[in-house]
């Protein structure tokens, strides 16, 4: 189904390459957002965001610069907290309950919902210590589990083969696409039941993002991934479904092979044919 | 091609030529400053030849003079005839010298000036001995006979050197035995008073609790008398050393005739200067170079080593330090990381900088007002009745003088750790969170050791100014001579509320309040460069310290 990931240029008469008919409707959902709006002091960043985010699929959120993508993305894992003057209305619901609730452990939801960010941030660690910081810090010293962990988290991200021999020099001697696996294998290696991805592949040279594409399609089965990215071609290949966002609020959000093929609204299309944006 | 002037300063270049020369001429004064100290302090060390003259006062009254030339100069012939000097018709110049002639309890003082034209008949003696002595300077004349119990058991032969090894077999022996006392005096019997004065203060605590039943007393009378029987040997000992240092003694002559009877046991050491080889001179070079870094001083500060004051500055350095970096980089990491950034904030920053520019001399006298006085006072006060009314933590001493220089470096560290904590990426911080970590556990797992180096930077800046920090010092617990060194082997081993020398105040004070100052002279250059030393040793360990953190905390370099 993936012949196309291995062409990084596609045309938009491609893109029918799903065999599996998506419906919406018949998907669990993993993340059910009902009414956000969200304000950075007075100017408000996202608009009355209702969308339901099935689990265990790829779901990108595409649209022009500023529309609040990112916004939206890190308010899942309460990012937006460390932004001063932030305010958030509506509600977050993963697994039913509101993570905006009061009393909710952020750094546990953190832990639940996992996040790449758009730089590779590797620590300035042994690639080791790298995939087993989320563990030390959840206190599992255990060396065996640790090694287990680590081994597992590297395979799952498609690093093994290469970091085996050099797991405990620095991560920073590592090159820009190697680190930016290294990040997703440290996240995934606390098990995370969603991935939040911020244009993973945004800071990395084509044969890198070949890499965390492919990577994305296989971490598919495990978790639920969102990614964000301004990149069309690579939301068409990589997800399951898209949500087209344009100034704060969420345009359009179905399949991927519905929203590039067929949308609904006239703002989507003129977005993915070029028309703005 | 011709470039008009106009041009040229366009261009930039005269910029260029100002900062380049301006770092030339820095260089050139930090070398130069290096240079002077480093020749007139470290040529002292040097063994001078010893050189007689005849040297003619007035017309008949001629002395014959022994010593070392220490300084050379020309005046005018006018400058003598003021002083009512006759100088002979046609002379411009005059050279003058100084000599170092020694033997002050002989001729009242060490030095002598003379008029090159009053000294003839320069020689070179091969015999003239040079000796150092415990106390009263240096001695320079010549060998005559050893006396035993007062008698006379060896001459020396007219124009020989037969009696020169067993006078330095004797001064050997002597220094063992001087060695073994020293040992006896400050490590053993040391350890005994120090002991003695545990139990008095045991017994006074008893007293003032009320405790001070009989079978308490009693205890304390028991190991009381227990040190005081070990003291009782020991000082049997010491005093049979000290019998046998004092039997034999040194006949000698001075250059003008005159004898003199000096114990061994006096001696530190007798070396002919002009019968020395250059291999022996350098040997004694480096002797009495390492006896002036490890030895106790002497005579006023003036001879002998300047270890403890090495040895104070260095441990005051180090407790500062160690007392300055959590202080500093806890009120950064609060500044940087916790406290809202507004108002108070900025009053602190600002707070924090003026206190980087309050003269040092105010941070003594806070130190002593508000550390010796008022904190001092009072932990004696409940810790330490018992040694009322002396004090004990309520007196300047090593602990409030590292305080007060820890108070008067906190700026710089403060404000090169903010420094720091503002250079780490704002996606490394993320990444932790991301991952679940609380913003405590980001702190100390990311965040502080990433920010390590720029923490040492400013521990580098500490150490720097504090080194070289002598004027608040002189208030909260520096002194001329300290009995005691802040460490040694009775427990709790570091006695934090002793008094202590230091390498900025002994300049000082054997600068410019010895008695003797021409002795001093090459000791404050020498001592001098000794702070220099020090103060690079301690920078260039805590700059290679950096170096490794940056190496292992590389920021991310995109």
């Amino acid at each position: 189904m993936n012949n196309t990931t291995t062409a990084p240029a596609i045309k938009m008469a491609d893109l029918g390459r799903n065999s599996q008919q998506l419906n919406l409707a018949q998907e669990t959902t993993s993340i059910d957002v009902q009414n956000m709006n969200l304000y950075y002091g007075t100017s408000q960043a996202l608009k009355d965001v209702t969308l339901q985010i099935p689990k265990q699929r790829v779901t990108a959120f595409i649209g022009p610069s500023g529309c609040g993508k990112s916004t939206l993305l890190r308010s899942f894992n309460r990012m937006n907290d460390l932004v001063d003057g932030v305010r958030i209305e509506g509600e977050v619901n993963i697994d039913k309950q509101n993570i905006y609730a009061k009393g909710v452990d952020v750094a546990d939801l953190r832990r639940r919902v996992g996040m790449v960010f758009q730089k590779p941030n590797p620590f300035p660690k042994s690639i080791y210590e790298n995939v087993a910081y989320g563990l030390r810090i959840q206190g599992i010293n255990n060396k065996r589990l640790l090694d287990e962990t680590v081994e597992w988290a590297l395979k799952s991200a498609a690093l093994w083969d290469e970091t085996k021999d050099r797991l405990h020099e620095s991560a920073l001697g590592m090159s820009g696409g190697q680190q930016q696996r290294l990040v997703i294998a440290r996240t995934i290696a606390i098990k995370p039941e969603i991935l939040l991805l911020d244009e993973p592949a945004s800071a990395l040279d084509p044969i890198s993002t070949l890499k965390i594409e492919e990577l994305i399609h296989n971490l598919k089965d495990k978790f639920t991934i969102i990614i964000v990215t301004h990149n069309m071609q690579q939301a068409a290949r990589v997800s399951d479904y898209t949500a087209f966002m344009y100034l704060g609020k969420v345009i359009e959000f179905d399949s991927t092979d519905k929203l590039f093929t067929n949308p609904n609204q006239k703002q989507t299309e003129d977005y993915i044919t070029g028309r703005y944006g | 091609m011709q470039i008009s002037l106009k041009d040229w300063i366009r261009s930039g270049s005269p910029w260029i030529w100002l900062s380049a020369s301006a770092v030339a001429i820095s260089v050139v004064l930090v070398l130069g400053l290096l240079g002077i100290i480093a020749s007139r302090g470290l040529v002292h060390f040097w063994p001078a030849t010893l050189q007689e003259y005849t040297y003619t006062q007035a017309q008949d009254l001629k002395i014959q003079v022994l010593g070392e030339q220490v300084q050379r100069e020309q005046v005018t012939a006018e400058q003598i005839r003021n002083s009512g000097i006759a100088v002979p018709e046609g002379m411009e110049l005059l050279g003058r010298q100084l000599i170092k002639v020694g033997n002050r309890e002989v001729y009242g003082s060490d030095f002598r000036w003379a008029l090159e034209n009053q000294l003839s008949n320069l020689d070179y003696p091969t015999y003239a001995t040079s000796f150092e002595r415990y106390e009263q300077g240096n001695f320079y004349g010549f060998i005559l006979s050893i006396k035993e119990n007062g008698q006379i058991t060896a001459q020396q032969e007219k124009g020989s050197n037969q009696l020169w090894a067993s006078v330095i077999e004797r001064i050997q022996q002597t220094d063992l035995i001087h060695t073994k006392i020293k040992a006896l005096e400050k490590g053993e019997i040391g350890a005994i008073n120090y002991k003695l004065e545990q139990l008095r203060l045991d017994e006074r605590r008893l007293v003032l609790k009320g405790d001070d039943t009989p079978e308490n007393l009693a205890k304390l009378n028991a190991k009381k008398a227990e040190q005081q029987a070990k003291y009782a040997l020991l000082e049997a000992e010491l005093r049979a050393l000290y019998k046998t240092l004092s039997t034999a003694s040194l006949v000698v002559i001075t250059a003008d005739g005159q004898t003199k009877e000096i114990n061994f046991s006096k001696i530190v050491r007798a070396y002919q200067p002009n019968n020395m080889s250059l291999t022996q001179k350098t040997s004694h070079y480096f002797t009495k170079l390492w006896e002036f870094v490890s030895d106790d001083p002497r005579e006023a500060n003036t001879e002998g080593g300047i270890f403890p004051a090495i040895f104070g500055t260095v441990m005051m350095v180090l407790i500062m330090s160690v007392l300055v970096t959590p202080f500093g980089v806890i009120t950064a990491v609060y500044l940087r990381e916790y406290a809202r950034q507004g108002f108070i904030t900025r009053v602190i920053r600002i707070a924090v900088n003026n206190l980087a520019s309050v003269p040092s001399i105010v941070y003594g006298v806070f130190g002593l007002g508000f550390f010796v006085y008022f904190i001092g006072g009072n932990l004696d006060k409940i810790f330490y009745p018992e040694a009322a009314p002396a004090p004990t933590f309520g007196t300047p001493g090593l602990l409030w003088a590292s305080l007060t220089l820890a108070l008067l470096t906190l700026p710089v560290v403060i404000v090169a750790t903010e420094e720091g904590l503002s250079r780490i990426p704002r996606t490394v911080r993320e990444g932790s969170l991301a991952l679940g970590a609380t913003k405590l556990e980001t702190l100390w797992r990311i965040i502080i050791p990433m920010a390590s180096p720029a923490m040492m930077t400013g521990v580098i800046l500490a150490v720097a100014r504090a080194a070289g920090e002598v004027a608040p010092l002189m208030l909260v617990g520096v002194v001329k001579l300290a009995p005691n060194l802040p460490m040694d082997m009775n427990a709790p081993f570091l006695h934090l509320e002793r008094k202590f020398m230091h390498l900025g105040f002994h300049i000082y004070d054997v600068g410019f309040q010895s008695p003797n100052v021409e002795a001093a002279r090459p000791l404050v250059y020498a001592t001098a460069l000794m702070l220099v030393v020090v103060i690079a040793v301690l920078n260039i360990t805590a700059i290679s310290l950096r170096n490794r953190l940056r190496e292992k905390y590389r920021a991310l370099d995109m």
